[in-house]
């Protein structure tokens, strides 16, 4: 350790500044590849402190109140008197799906119809334009409409807007409401009633898919878990829900780990990256200061003082491209609320957090420095007999001792901690740096075929330029493997996200062809269902399947009752699957978005054989822990229905259809409260709005899910998302960059030796210039190639394993990613070997005798 | 009475473990210098003469064969020793002159006395630069110096920390003939006024018959001693 004695020693630095003259901007240049990886992380970090502090803070208006309770059902005495036993002050609000109108425009959209009484929200308030239409809307009625609605169909304050059967006046837009994000208001805008206007809207009636919920404020000292303990009970059985303040704020703040630490392991694969560049301008560095090495040492200086020197320029360098990243990270933070907005139900507040930085700025240093200390390591062998031999070229051996095993281990294992950290379970962040580092492997391993495969054959046929340029990628001081990982890894991240999202869009795209359904309608009452038919196929517009609807309740499962399962001690049931709704339907063929995998489908339903043989989804069968033959008895609205589980199915979710996890033969349900789904094909989306509009006139609570509106939604929402994430990609791809420059610059003298004896030579400017082409090109090519090979490996087990769908991607990211990356790679090569050719050539013969 | 010798090589071989066998550079030579006396060190390409000076000035270790500079043998230091042992009493010059670029002349001159931990390097370092004509440089880089004067700057800084031996590889090697001629001069009487032993590695026969001794190699061996 007697270079650390070296490093105390002040001649040690005062040696390491004079050694950098003239490189030193190069060497900040080389540094800075590690510089936006640091600036990742710290804007991650400290965005993360900001948003749980936001998150503390603003902890009651996420939901807008201490407690809420919920139920499916419309609340009776029973719910009344179990809301009355908890206190405080209470509002009511009743959320519906149903088909909302602008009249100016005709504009037509399913929205989340919510009606409210009562002083909600108790924390934080509902944010409208102009900010006192929630006041006026309390006390005149009317209707505040989400922002986002408004503007897609030019509607604004004052006009007109029909819900259900009732036609009111839009007072104000809402921006936000206490616990919502603008995220969830483009999936389902909102447009807020008073109660007493919903009820005239008289869109609740049979099997309306209808929420209601209590806010409840309650006295000050009392808390959520001391009111609702004496009516828990009670809540079970009427079924009703609760959520609180802290819970809300525990589960978002478990999600927002989630996200960060996702971004963070994004801004992580950067900084590696820009280790490795550092890794390689230190390497550059070292190599060109062997010979002073010898010197010094011919001189006097010790192994342990010459590289205590270069270990000094490496601290300074670490130093200074870590406060880069501290102040890059810091202008990378304001950004976030911009880009991840739409997902907070919080407003995160910009601040520095000093502590943080500093923390950031060591983590930086200290990757920065494992990453530089591998190369250094070389100078301890680097022999004083060098600064006699300088005309042999001799170099440092390489030699792996065991400094150099321990650095390895150390990066490997600083790494793998920081993976670990930054994930919900330990074994996925080993999982993450083993993805990395055989990622990383696989591009090595490319580039070394690549090397191999050209020594062995460059066509002889070829123009020399080409085949110049080509031997250019295996010949000794070549860049070819740094290249490859430095534009592959980054490019491979991003066709990864590209390729993956591409393919889940399009699997919910999927049109499928004519019998598929576009626009499904639903809420459809039992004297409705004739009429709705008739009107739809008075539009023209065919119905590809009609499906009725019964809500029913699980009583007993195999002689044992929900209420005896869920009281077991050993119970292995959720409890959402046993107290759940089961919308379930009837009919004689399976649909087309179901295959059966066990058991006999029965068409039909012989009274006399009690109970009746129904068919389950694969999923919720394994969650209710039956199998064939297994007995389930139904509660429908008081009525017990005996049933046998005769077949099980497995339904494609993703398609936008009636689905159901439990259907019945014909012959068992029919007498039963139905409401109806039609799920039609209409041939063009002005077909489509032309049937919604015919709708709304004369059943106003029909609600109608356009597949189109509902894939476009979807995908201005993934977009966000993936924008997001693509903003943290986009930190390795840049990174990528940086290094690639910099190993460019490196190869620059050699690159002007080169050119020079070739000009000498009789080299025209020309067939240099297609020499550096061809390198440049192919390199990108190969880099692209690789990448792109990966990103189809890695998308496919995401899709494959992670999302269980088919995978079917589009070539349109690869082939983008074909031109683009050779183009960059071209650009970027031809801008660091500008003047190459402008040198004379006697300039360098003379520099060389 | 014969003055006492300041180096002593002892029966001196150096062999490398190689993948076609053993391979002898040099092969018990020996020789000895006393303070103030020249001694030149010849033979052609590959004869095993650069790895002689090496191993005298302690860069290199010997298969077997010892140095001993002032009764002191080399053999038993270690790195770190031998690193001390190069900056207190070890001098060099060396064909490609070998000055730091980043540093200025006089920082050049100033490094041997700066490891040494010296109190004042600047005011030593200036007098040599002065006393080998380049006090009027002493702040330009290595590649605002034509090659007589790097060589110059590169003597100045072998005699700064007043070295017992001075070992100098073909340190006309890249000079024309009139500056080699003036680099010779300078060398050889700032030996005589330091009273330093000199040992000079090179092809040139007539710079060769300066010295005392001249060692003459030819595959590893000495063949032959003037």
């Amino acid at each position: 350790m007697r270079w650390i004695l070296a490093l105390s020693n002040p001649w040690t630095w005062r040696m390491a500044w004079r050694e950098s003259r003239s490189r030193r901007g190069r060497l900040l240049l080389f540094g800075s590849s590690i510089v936006i990886g640091i600036a990742a992380l710290i804007a991650i970090d400290s965005f993360r402190v900001s948003l749980t502090r936001a998150v503390e803070e603003q902890a009651k208006s996420l939901l807008g109140a201490d407690l809420v309770v919920a139920g499916r059902s419309k609340f009776g005495a029973a719910e009344d008197a179990v809301l009355r036993a908890i206190g405080g002050r209470q509002s009511r609000e009743t959320d519906l799906s149903s088909m909302v109108l602008f009249p100016a425009t005709d504009g037509l959209r399913l929205a989340q119809v919510r009606g409210l009484d009562g002083d909600f929200p108790y924390y934080g308030a509902l944010e409208t334009d102009p900010p006192d239409a929630a006041r006026r809307w309390r006390e005149q009625g009317g209707a505040l409409v989400d922002e986002s609605l408004l503007a897609q169909f030019g509607a604004k304050p004052g006009d007109a807007v029909k819900v259900g059967e009732l036609r009111t006046i839009v007072v104000g837009s809402l921006r936000r409401v206490p616990g919502d994000t603008l995220a969830f208001a483009t999936l389902a805008p909102r447009v807020y009633l008073r109660q007493q206007d919903l009820e005239k809207a008289n869109l609740i009636q049979l099997g309306s898919l209808g929420r209601y919920k209590c806010y409840i404020q309650l006295p000050p000292g009392q808390t959520a878990a001391k009111a609702l303990k004496p009516v828990r009970k009670q809540m079970d059985q009427l079924r009703l829900g609760h959520t609180t303040a802290e819970k809300r704020q525990e589960d978002l703040g478990n999600a927002m780990e989630r996200l960060s630490n996702f971004l963070s392991l994004v801004g992580f694969v950067a900084l590696f990256l820009g280790g490795v560049g550092v890794a390689n301008a230190i390497h550059t560095h070292v190599k060109e200061k062997l010979a002073h090495v010898a010197v010094l040492r011919c001189l006097g200086a010790g192994e342990a003082q010459t590289f205590a020197i270069y270990l000094a320029q490496a601290l300074v360098l670490g130093a200074v491209a870590s406060t880069a990243g501290v102040v890059l990270g810091v202008v990378v933070q304001s950004l976030f609320p911009f880009v991840l907005g739409d997902f907070l139900p919080v407003t995160v507040a910009f601040e520095l957090r000093p502590a943080r930085l500093l923390e950031g700025f060591g983590v930086g240093w200290a990757f920065c420095l494992l990453f530089a200390a591998l190369p250094l390591l070389s100078i301890r062998h680097a022999s004083p007999m060098g600064a006699l031999r300088v005309a042999s070229g001799m170099g440092s051996p390489r030699r792996i001792g065991w400094p150099e095993m321990l650095m390895g281990f150390l990066l490997c294992f600083a790494s793998v901690v920081f993976a670990m950290s930054h994930t919900a379970r330990k074994l996925h962040g080993v999982f993450f740096m083993g993805g990395l580092l055989a990622a990383l492997l696989c591009l090595w391993g490319t580039a070394h075929a690549l090397m191999l495969a050209l020594r062995r054959r460059v066509p002889a046929a070829w123009p020399y330029p080409w085949r110049q340029g080509l031997s250019n990628l295996y010949r000794p001081n070549n860049r070819t493997t740094l290249l490859l990982l430095s534009l592959g890894l980054g490019t491979f991240v991003l066709l990864t996200l590209e390729l993956t999202q591409g393919v889940l869009l399009r699997e919910l795209t999927k049109d499928g062809g004519e019998n598929r359904p576009n626009t499904v309608l639903f809420d459809i009452q039992p004297d409705q269902r004739d009429g709705v038919l008739a009107l739809v196929r008075s539009n023209g517009v065919r119905v590809v399947e009609e499906a009725p609807i019964i809500t029913m309740r699980l009583a007993k499962i195999q002689g044992r009752t929900t209420d005896q399962i869920l009281a077991s001690t050993n119970r292995q049931i959720a409890k959402w699957a046993l107290r759940r709704e089961y919308r379930c339907t009837w009919r004689d063929k399976l649909s087309g978005t179901e295959t059966l995998t066990a058991g006999t489908w029965h068409p039909r339903f012989d009274a006399a054989k009690d109970p009746a043989p129904v068919s389950l989804e694969e999923g919720i069968a394994k969650d209710l822990g039956v199998g064939l033959g297994d007995e389930i008895v139904f509660d429908l609205q008081g009525v017990t229905i005996p049933t046998r589980v005769a077949s099980l199915r497995k339904v494609e979710w993703r398609r936008v259809q009636p689905n159901f996890f439990v259907v019945f033969p014909p012959g068992v349900l029919e007498s039963a409260p139905a409401f109806h789904v039609l799920a039609t094909r209409a041939t063009s989306p002005r077909q489509s709005a032309e049937l919604q509009r015919s709708l709304v006139a004369k059943y106003p609570n029909v609600s109608v899910i356009d597949l189109s509106l509902v894939l476009s939604t979807l995908d201005s929402i993934v977009s966000k998302i993936s924008l997001g994430i693509q903003f943290m990609a986009f930190f390795t791809v840049a990174t990528g960059l940086l290094v690639l420059m910099g190993a460019l610059w490196t190869s620059r003298k050699q690159r002007v030796r080169e050119t020079a004896l070739l000009r000498t030579l009789g080299a025209s400017k020309g067939q240099i210039r297609t020499i550096l082409m061809m390198e440049y090109a192919s390199l990108g090519a190969l880099a692209a190639v690789a990448a792109s090979g990966l990103a189809l490996l890695s998308s496919w087990a995401l899709v494959h394993f992670l999302f269980h769908a088919s995978f079917a991607p589009s070539f349109a990211p690869i082939l983008a990613a074909g031109a683009l990356i050779p183009g960059v790679t071209l650009v970027t090569g031809w801008w660091s070997s500008r003047g190459v050719l402008d040198v004379a050539p006697l300039e360098i013969l003379r520099e060389e005798g | 009475m014969q003055p006492k010798p300041l180096l002593e090589v002892d029966r001196l071989t150096k062999t490398y473990a190689g993948a076609h066998g053993t391979l002898t550079v040099l092969s018990e030579v020996s020789f000895s210098l006393a303070a103030g006396e020249t001694c030149s060190i010849v033979g052609p390409s590959g004869s095993g003469k650069t790895t002689l000076l090496g191993l005298c000035a302690g860069l290199d270790r010997p298969s077997s064969g010892d140095v001993r500079v002032d009764g002191d043998s080399l053999g038993s230091l270690d790195e770190e020793a031998l690193a001390r042992f190069r900056s207190e009493r070890v001098g060099f010059i060396f064909q490609s002159f070998q000055l730091l670029p980043m540093l200025t002349a006089l920082e050049n001159v100033m490094v041997p006395l700066e490891l040494r931990g010296a109190p004042n390097p600047r005011g030593p370092a200036e007098d040599l630069l002065r006393t080998v004509g380049l006090a009027d440089r002493q702040d330009h880089y290595p590649a605002q110096l034509s090659g007589g004067e790097q060589q110059r700057v590169a003597i100045a800084r072998a005699f700064v920390n007043k070295p017992r031996v001075l070992f100098a590889d073909e340190p006309t090697g890249n000079l024309d003939q009139e500056t080699a001629q003036r680099v010779v001069d300078m060398l050889f009487e700032l030996n005589a006024s330091s009273q330093t032993a000199l040992v000079l590695v090179t092809h040139n026969l007539e710079l060769a018959a300066k010295a005392h001794q001249v060692i003459r190699l030819r595959g590893g061996r000495r063949v032959e001693v003037a």
